[in-house]
């Protein structure tokens, strides 16, 4: 066995060393090497141009004859002369620790404030590798955002992969950074982490989420990891990947309970399509790889709790949908992976509704094991059945009302209206900084279903309406 | 099934992801299981071209690299049968996912193995048949006590028959410890507790039986309309959320198979956790027992490698005929196999194969065909009755059912639960639409039911259909003008609809009475809401209004009813139904008779 492992090393040196002198073709960011010793597959690749820069990419085939390698840093300005190809004879890894808090990286998960790279406690291959299902732990803890379409209607778990399914415009940059600084279990506080990963977006989103982190005094329990929008695309494959890797150090072997957030997915599923689409695959919905499912699970699997070790990796994933339209491959395989998703309004954000959280197609799969007695309170999973039911009527009503006019609308269907009122512009509106607690958000629940009468509301038993619903005339202005 | 041992049989030419093409090759077999290079990954021989062979990888191939060697097992890829199997928990190619763990920690690696069953267990084991008895396939040669409530029935292989020349003595014996000897036309053949079995053939067994019974799942929307019957297949399509697990846990839970067969297949790692840690806690309706005795769970979820997510249908389907063939009814639960195509989908792929529609290739049509027709009722070899149902879950893009998977599936299952985004957004669970699903099982259960419940079943069935249907129209024409315009017969039929769904389609999977009804309690159900239909509608043609006969108090009770009302109470029935009763005569009192 021991000699093995010598061989092993011995032979990767070996090939690590060797240096492979013109390059067979470019395409897109693919380069094509030919005649090579034999190269692994997914094994990392530096590709070095004239100057003596060396850009790293990943083995995507590998044959006798061919390797094929996606460069992350862009194939821009490579030569197929000019340029040599090493191999490391391993997968890309990254190194994790501790002290990457507080700290800003790039995509590759290298130093991008200046200062030296911090000393690894542990190398791991950044694709991760799948947990074995019968290792997880299930979650169940209540996190308490402040935000009440999120605590009252779409509970966020512990350990819950929930993303933010967002338009160009919208707040979701807010939403995230207010869940981030709301956040907390109610029994108090245990060690806490935020790894944060850009992919494509601009600097000043970057910059929004520092200065919120900062604001709140937490910029130390911050990794950051950016590859923005000016950096090469294909390295948004990585960045993810890497940022997961340090999430699960600090989880899994550092016990911390790690929010990761992740944004924008729109540009990471983008760049998968760029390299899919230079390898002449065939293409499944909107040019998108048949594999684009399997790819966002290797990524948003890499969340929640393992039995016997105490942290936990949450993560909340930003994208933003293509035309707002939630049946777009994005959206729709985030939605088939995720355990639910926040879904924002672009109608009711024009209505001046923040968070403009969509009633109805927004969903937390956890929460039903997360509250209820003892967690939150007895009567939460009713009352949240109760006004998505009574919610779900309201787009009826107000269909209708656009045909035969509001005036001409039955009483009950007004009050309808009045309720739908009362919940998105309080229920659901809140400040920017506003952090309500459950009771509040619960109360306010109560207070909505005021406006109905009680025989509508099915979804809640009578001993409910006995200890919380008292029957409420619409205030003027509401 | 011969095997003819390990041998090298080439070397690895090209990696590209989970399909690897190996070179110098003149020995492998068509669908012959393989390790390839120096980590041993699981592989099967899928294609054969001169000296190349095309490789499915079950493992991640990260790291393999040209050079490396292949080597054939001389066996096609195979499950192991044998006492043992109830109660775990698997990966798609029939590792055993807790004896990973315990051997490679919390995240699967590469090449990693361990036996399906464990070798170390002795069981025990109690002949029923003596020497020299005339032994036919599927013969019971014994039992063990597999778990206090599945009795596993060593069965003699399809392939052996003659006379029994030994058999092993009761007492504890492992999985590979000969049980029996039989004198076959070719030889002694030796038959231990363990068989294995190549999984993507099916397993033989006698005649098939028409579907007359249904497989009972409690869930009141599927049984009272759209049963599934036992030995039937059933698809339930649904856009994400719309409750296809959700709906799959409770059919799992409480249907009435003697055996459930778990797939999850490319889904999510906490749903097979939350079975996990569920089902051991949940005690069977009708036997007592702890729902994990019954199970066995696959899990090759998400991002787990995606051959053996095209692999894990089929080690599901054979354990369920396995235990079929011992004369059981199984219940199989496919966690998406829409997962399973887009599985399909990606090696064709990677072959390089002329795509069909969206990318699938051209033979998804008989690949789910042919998982389908794993299911049915049969007559056993042994002459026995046993049947595997098949209730597959299809995750169409977008929710749009016009997708080459869910089209395809239609095609080949006899029942279909279409799941609706708008009731799965108002939270209406399950969401499974009265008006696109349907099921060819009705007719054929209906003798089934009317001798259960008593012949009035059928009207009352009937007439709520209908009243489903009269409904649509109605909404349709109060969109335009409100409700208030129309007449209060009309308002009442909508609003019997309405109390129906409240009352009686939505079903609560949490609440613990509601999550499971027996046959029984859906009638009484059914027949308190068409009770308040029919007298409802004579009160209101003797002047009451609508708006009186929703404000009944009585009215909430039968809303509470499903979990207000224990199973086999059918005094709060009576008293429920009286007090309706008593309420409508008091309102046609008033306005006289
Ligand atoms: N019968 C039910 N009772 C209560 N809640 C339900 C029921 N069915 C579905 N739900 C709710 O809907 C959520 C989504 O259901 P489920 O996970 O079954 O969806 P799905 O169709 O399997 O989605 P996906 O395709 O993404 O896996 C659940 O987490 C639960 O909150
Ligand atoms: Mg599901």
């Amino acid at each position: 066995m021991a000699a093995d492992a010598r061989a092993e090393a011995l032979r990767r040196e070996l090939a690590a060393g060797r240096e492979y002198l013109g390059l067979e073709r470019i395409d897109g960011p693919l380069v094509f090497i030919k005649r090579t010793h034999p190269v692994g597959y997914r094994e990392l690749v530096e590709i070095v141009d004239a100057e003596g820069r060396g850009r790293l990419g990943m083995v995507l085939d590998t044959s006798e004859d061919m390797v094929v390698a996606q460069v992350f840093e862009g194939t821009q300005a490579l030569t197929l002369p000019g340029s040599k190809a090493r191999f490391r004879g391993e997968p890309l890894t990254v190194g994790a620790t501790r002290r990457m808090l507080g700290r800003t990286f790039d995509g590759l998960g290298r130093p991008r404030d200046g200062g030296p790279a911090p000393l690894a406690d542990s190398r791991s291959d950044v694709n991760g590798r799948p947990v074995n299902p019968v290792a997880r732990e299930y979650p169940r803890d209540f996190i308490q955002t402040g935000i009440s379409a999120i605590d009252g209607m779409n509970t966020l778990i512990r350990g819950q992969k929930l993303p933010i399914f967002s338009g160009n415009g919208l707040p979701h940059n807010e939403l995230a950074a207010q869940i981030a600084r709301q956040a907390r279990l109610r029994d108090g506080g245990s060690e806490f982490a935020v790894v944060f990963a850009a992919m494509g977006v601009k600097h000043d989103v970057a910059r929004f989420f520092e200065r919120s982190f900062e604001e709140s005094g937490v910029l130390d329990k911050v990794a950051l990891f950016l590859s923005l929008a000016d950096d090469p695309s294909i390295e948004r494959i990585v960045t993810p990947r890497v940022a997961l890797t340090v999430a699960e150090h600090l989880a899994f072997d550092l016990g911390m309970h790690v929010l990761v957030v992740m944004t924008d997915m729109a540009n990471y599923c983008e760049a998968l399509r760029e390299i899919s689409t230079a390898r002449g695959e065939i293409p499944s919905r909107k040019g998108f790889p048949g594999y684009l499912y399997s790819d966002l699970a290797e990524l948003y699997e890499r969340s929640g709790m393992i039995r016997g070790r105490p942290g936990s990796i949450t993560q909340l994933p930003i994208l933003t949908m293509p035309n707002d339209d939630i049946s777009h491959p994005i959206p729709d395989l985030t939605g088939y992976i995720t355990e639910g998703q926040i879904v924002l309004d672009r109608s009711m954000y024009g209505r001046g509704v923040y968070p403009p959280v969509a009633g109805l197609p927004s969903l937390s799969r956890l929460m039903k094991d997360g509250i209820g007695e003892g967690m939150t309170r007895e009567d939460h999973p009713r009352l949240a059945a109760q006004l998505f039911a009574s919610y779900s009527k309201v787009k009826d009503v107000r269909d209708l009302a656009a045909v035969i006019g509001e005036d001409e609308l039955a009483p009950l269907d007004r009050r309808y209206l009045e309720f739908g009122e009362f919940f998105e512009k309080r229920f659901v509106t809140q400040a920017r900084d506003e952090d309500r607690d459950i009771e509040r958000t619960l109360e306010l629940g109560w207070e909505a279903l005021g406006l109905l009468p009680a025989d509508e509301l099915r979804r809640v038993t009578e001993d409910d309406i006995a200890a919380h619903w008292v029957e409420r005339e619409a205030e003027e202005g509401a | 099934m011969e095997v003819r041992g390990a041998r090298a049989i080439g070397r690895v030419r090209r990696v590209n992801g989970p399909v690897v093409e190996a070179a110098g090759v003149d020995d492998a077999r068509m669908l012959e299981l393989v390790r390839v290079g120096e980590a041993a990954l699981v592989g099967e021989v899928i294609k054969l071209s001169g000296d190349r062979a095309i490789i499915q990888v079950y493992e991640d191939t990260t790291g393999v690299r040209p050079g490396e060697p292949v080597v054939g097992t001389g066996m096609p890829l195979s499950v192991e049968l044998g006492p043992g199997l109830v109660g775990t928990i698997y990966d798609g190619i029939q590792r055993p996912l807790e004896a990973l763990r315990a051997t490679g920690g919390d995240f699967i690696g590469r090449g990693m193995s361990a036996p399906a069953l464990d070798r170390g267990k002795r069981w025990h084991f109690t002949p029923s048949l003596a020497v020299g008895a005339d032994v036919a396939p599927g013969d019971i040669l014994g039992t063990v006590p597999e778990t206090a409530r599945v009795e596993h029935r060593v069965l003699a292989p399809p392939d052996v028959s003659g006379r029994l020349s030994w058999m092993a003595a009761e007492g504890e014996y492992g999985v590979e410890d000969a049980v029996a000897v039989v004198e076959t036309a070719s030889g002694e053949r030796r038959v231990a507790m363990m068989q294995r079995w190549p999984i993507r053939t099916p397993r033989p067994a006698g005649r098939r039986l028409p579907a007359t019974v249904p497989l009972v799942t409690g869930q009141r929307v599927v049984d009272t309309l759209f049963p599934l019957a036992r030995g039937g297949t059933v698809a339930i399509p649904g856009g994400f959320g719309t409750g296809k697990t959700m709906t799959q846990h409770a059919v799992a839970k409480w249907c009435d198979a003697d055996l459930i067969v778990y797939v999850g297949c490319g889904e999510r790692g906490n749903e097979m956790t939350d079975v996990l840690t569920e089902f051991p806690k949940l005690v069977d309706p009708r036997t007592g027992r702890s729902l994990m005795e019954r199970t066995i769970l696959i899990a090759n979820t998400s991002n787990m490698p995606v051959s053996a997510r095209e692999a894990s249908v089929y080690t599901g389907a054979a354990l369920a005929e396995y235990y079929r063939d011992m004369g059981y009814h199984v219940a199989v639960m496919a966690d998406s196999t829409s997962r399973w195509a887009e599985a399909l989908r990606e090696l064709s792929g990677r072959m390089e194969e002329m795509p069909a529609e969206q990318g699938f290739p051209a033979y998804l049509a008989t690949r789910i065909a042919s998982f389908y027709e794993r299911a049915g009722s049969m007559e056993t070899l042994g002459g026995g009755e046993g049947s595997v149902s098949i209730i597959g879950a299809v995750s169409p893009p977008g929710g749009d059912f016009s997708e080459p998977v869910t089209q395809h599936t239609r095609r080949f299952v006899r029942a279909f639960w279409a799941l609706d985004r708008q009731l799965a957004n108002a939270r209406h669970y399950p969401s499974i639409s009265w008006l696109d699903s349907y099921s060819e099982y009705a007719d054929e259960v209906r003798p089934w039911w009317e001798e259960r419940v008593g012949p009035e079943w059928t009207a009352d069935r009937a007439e709520m259909v209908g009243l489903l249907r009269k409904e649509v129209r109605l909404l349709q024409v109060a969109k335009l003008v409100g409700s208030d315009a129309l007449p209060d017969s009309q308002r009442f039929v909508i609003e019997v609809c309405s109390l129906f769904k409240d009352a009686f389609l939505r079903q609560d999977a949490f609440d613990e009475v509601d999550r499971y009804t027996s046959p029984e309690k859906q009638a009484r159900m059914l027949a308190l809401v068409l009770l308040y239909w029919r007298r409802g509608s004579l009160a209101i043609k003797k002047g009451a209004t609508f708006v009186e006969l929703r404000r009944l108090k009585a009215v909430r009770d039968i809303v509470s009813a499903r979990y207000a009302i224990a199973e086999g109470d059918s005094k709060a029935f009576d008293r429920v139904a009286a007090r309706l009763e008593r309420a409508i005569d008091d309102l046609e009192g008033d306005y006289g008779r």
